[in-house]
């Protein structure tokens, strides 16, 4: 093609049809429409109460994190740069500021269960670089494993020490005969957490550890005066840790 | 102008190919990191950032530093820095790069790195660092290389070019202050939760920059016939100096504040950096190191007689990029981290894969300066700005050594006569 001006004025033509339509194209290739289960629970706050009168032990805590890790394919690491999405810990260790020399043995003994807090304002996601970890409307901290980055500011971030690396690859820590193929284990480089079992939620089932509880665990609407959640946190005194960052959490602890 | 670089001595060569081979040794423990995962630092779920990170904050004062000359120069009209300005800014540029090199080799997915930019998210200030280091490159890239090559024209500096310069005077501010709001405002993290670190990053970025850069253009006059101006120097160190009172001036407020308040979270990384806690001490003599160095350093810059000995400046400048680097480049994470959100202790020791890999980051910055570096000494020898003279001063220094060595063998001769 000669280079005179009629040659470039029809590029220019192309060019600015084309600037034209892109926006149009842009749109329809963006959010693709949703079919919800109609089974799906919901809720405008997703919060769970603990009651460590009744969940206490090491083996408790310990059968549920089992439950929870096997069925969220979370790797078994030995050593510091080890993976959880739930463990427990002793008194001093889930709220070391609110500890006093002359608590009741009993509960100073006890072991709690610790898990990601769903803040009302994650620092986590305040400080993501990438928005692979958000907030959802419902209230749940979740992750993105495609978009994270592997920077780990979210876990320089976190108050409660909720989020762990893959520091290698997270299969070598499976046994690849048990996965749960209904859901994806991940790559290495990548921080996960809890999820308050997001995908349980949506096809109508209460988060695992919930329902292995038998009971010592209260999950629901934070929002809704009537829920079970609301009912436990009006009739009971809770706590919940590190009150004084200001983040909210989603989980309380009867005490 | 980039020609200048190669042609050079076979010294110059000799030490470029050590760099390469430095280079390639780091490069087979990042590629192995890269296949394996961070599995191969000593990084852990407690202390989730290492010496990566800590490399990165640390050159980020080296990269701000370089400010200390261009801002009296451009600000002030102090024309004894008209020579030095050039060096500040490639040596900028170079800890720019290594910045962004240590983050690169900390992520866990680096390929996915563009994500910082396909999604911008402003709310995170990791977004805001990459802007700002971004900018403070590219600024120092065309103002250094701009100014470099008009001077070889012997053509005046553009003037469109200084709205570019105080800019980037401005924009040194932010990198370092960026950098400290990625630290100080994370909720629970004691040790980085305090409004006075910015300032203190910038404190510690003005003494322990200079220094840096004050080293590396003492051994440049080894190499080259390039000499810096007498005045230069002597302001530069004064700046170093007060720069360093200040940085310790606010250390101590950090540990009054904690102290005096009393109140435990402040002061829990304090006690386990500088006397243990829970059974572990790593730290400690490090952290003593620290504080002796620094005092150390400080006693030999505010003493005129030892400040302007120099033969002793090197010593002192290297006491006091030692006592820096422990704080800014070892404490100040390892104490972020520590004791965990659990109050416990988990200690953190850099692996020596995590080491070769920062030689390998070392080692490209280093030769990036060598470049640079060469190339602006090679621009000064050509136009004779600021050059070794038989007597030891600089040809900037205008001074009358030669002349009075003249009178003084004039006067023997008549002796003799």
């Amino acid at each position: 093609m000669k280079n005179n001006r009629r040659a470039f004025i029809k590029l220019a033509g192309i060019a600015a049809a084309g600037l034209a339509l892109a926006p149009k194209a842009m749109a329809s290739s963006g959010a693709s429409p949703v079919k919800k289960n109609p089974a799906g629970i919901t809720a405008k706050r997703w919060a769970m109460v603990i009651d460590s009168t009744k969940l206490h032990t090491k083996e408790d805590i310990a059968k549920l994190a089992e439950v929870c890790h096997s069925i969220h394919n979370v790797p078994h690491i030995e050593g510091n740069q080890n993976v959880k999405w739930i463990w427990g810990a002793p008194y001093a260790q889930a709220f070391p500021e609110q500890e006093n020399p002359h608590l009741a043995e009993e509960v100073h003994e006890r072991e709690y269960i610790l898990l990601c807090n769903h803040c009302e304002n994650p620092p986590c996601v305040r400080v993501c670089p990438t928005q692979a970890t958000y907030k959802r409307p419902d209230g749940i901290v979740a992750m993105d494993y495609h978009r994270c980055i592997g920077c780990r500011y979210c876990m320089a971030g976190c108050p409660y020490g909720s989020r762990s690396f893959n520091w290698g690859e997270p299969r070598e820590g499976l046994d690849l005969s048990k996965l749960n193929p209904e859901f994806p284990t991940r790559m290495r480089g990548v921080v996960e957490k809890c999820n308050f079992c997001v995908e349980r939620l949506a096809v109508g089932k209460l988060p695992a550890c919930v329902e292995a509880s038998e009971g010592a665990i209260v999950f629901g609407d934070l929002s809704d005066p009537d829920s079970d959640v609301r009912k436990v946190l009006r009739e009971r005194f809770t706590i919940r840790r590190k009150p004084a960052v200001g983040t909210e959490p989603g989980v309380y602890y009867i005490i | 102008m980039l020609e200048i670089a190669l042609k050079g001595s076979k010294r110059y060569y000799g030490w470029i190919a050590f760099l390469l081979v430095l280079i390639g040794i780091g490069s087979m423990a990042y590629v192995n990191q890269l296949m394996v995962g961070l599995k191969t630092t000593g990084m852990s779920r407690d202390v989730s950032w290492g010496f990566y990170i800590s490399q990165f904050t640390y050159l980020v004062g080296l990269a701000a530093s370089g400010v200390m000359i261009v801002l009296p120069h451009y600000f002030h009209n102090y024309k004894k820095n008209k020579h030095m300005v050039i060096f500040g800014e490639f040596m900028a540029i170079a800890a720019c790069v290594m910045c962004m090199l240590f983050i690169a080799v900390d992520v866990g997915q680096p390929t996915r790195m563009l994500n910082v930019m396909l999604y911008p998210t402003p709310n995170s200030i990791l977004f805001w660092d990459m802007t700002v280091l971004c900018g403070y490159l590219g600024l120092n890239l065309m103002v250094g290389w701009i100014c470099l090559e008009a001077d070889r024209q012997r053509l005046p500096h553009p003037k469109w070019l200084k709205p570019f310069i105080y800019t980037s005077i401005i924009w040194a501010f932010s990198i370092h202050t960026v950098t400290a709001f990625l630290y100080q405002g994370l909720p629970g993290r004691h040790y980085w939760l305090t409004a006075i670190l910015a300032a203190r990053f910038l404190a510690s970025a003005f003494c322990s920059g200079p220094a840096i850069l004050l080293l590396v253009l003492k051994i440049t006059e080894k190499f080259t016939t390039f000499q810096m101006p007498k005045d230069a120097v002597k302001t530069l160190v004064k700046i170093i100096m007060y720069a360093m009172c200040v940085n310790m001036f606010f250390f101590l407020l950090e540990v009054f504040t904690s102290f005096y308040s009393n109140i435990p979270g402040h002061m829990h990384p304090i006690i386990y950096l500088f006397s243990g806690a829970h059974g572990h001490h790593e730290l400690v003599p490090y952290m003593w190191t620290f504080i002796g160095f620094a005092f150390l350093s400080i006693a030999l810059l505010v003493t005129p007689k030892l400040r302007e000995n120099h033969k002793l400046l090197p010593w002192t400048l290297c006491i006091l990029v030692i006592a820096t680097w422990l704080d800014k480049g070892l404490g100040l994470v390892i104490g972020g981290f520590n004791p965990t959100p659990f109050d416990t202790i988990t200690p953190y020791m850099p692996t020596g894969k995590e080491l070769l890999v920062s030689m390998m980051v070392y080692a490209i910055g280093a030769l990036i300066v060598t470049v640079l570096f060469k190339i602006a000494t090679g621009v000064k020898a050509e136009m004779g700005h600021s050059q070794a003279l038989p007597c030891g001063c600089s040809t900037e220094d205008f001074c009358d050594c030669a002349e009075k060595a003249e009178a003084a063998a004039e006067a023997a001769a008549t002796v003799e006569a």
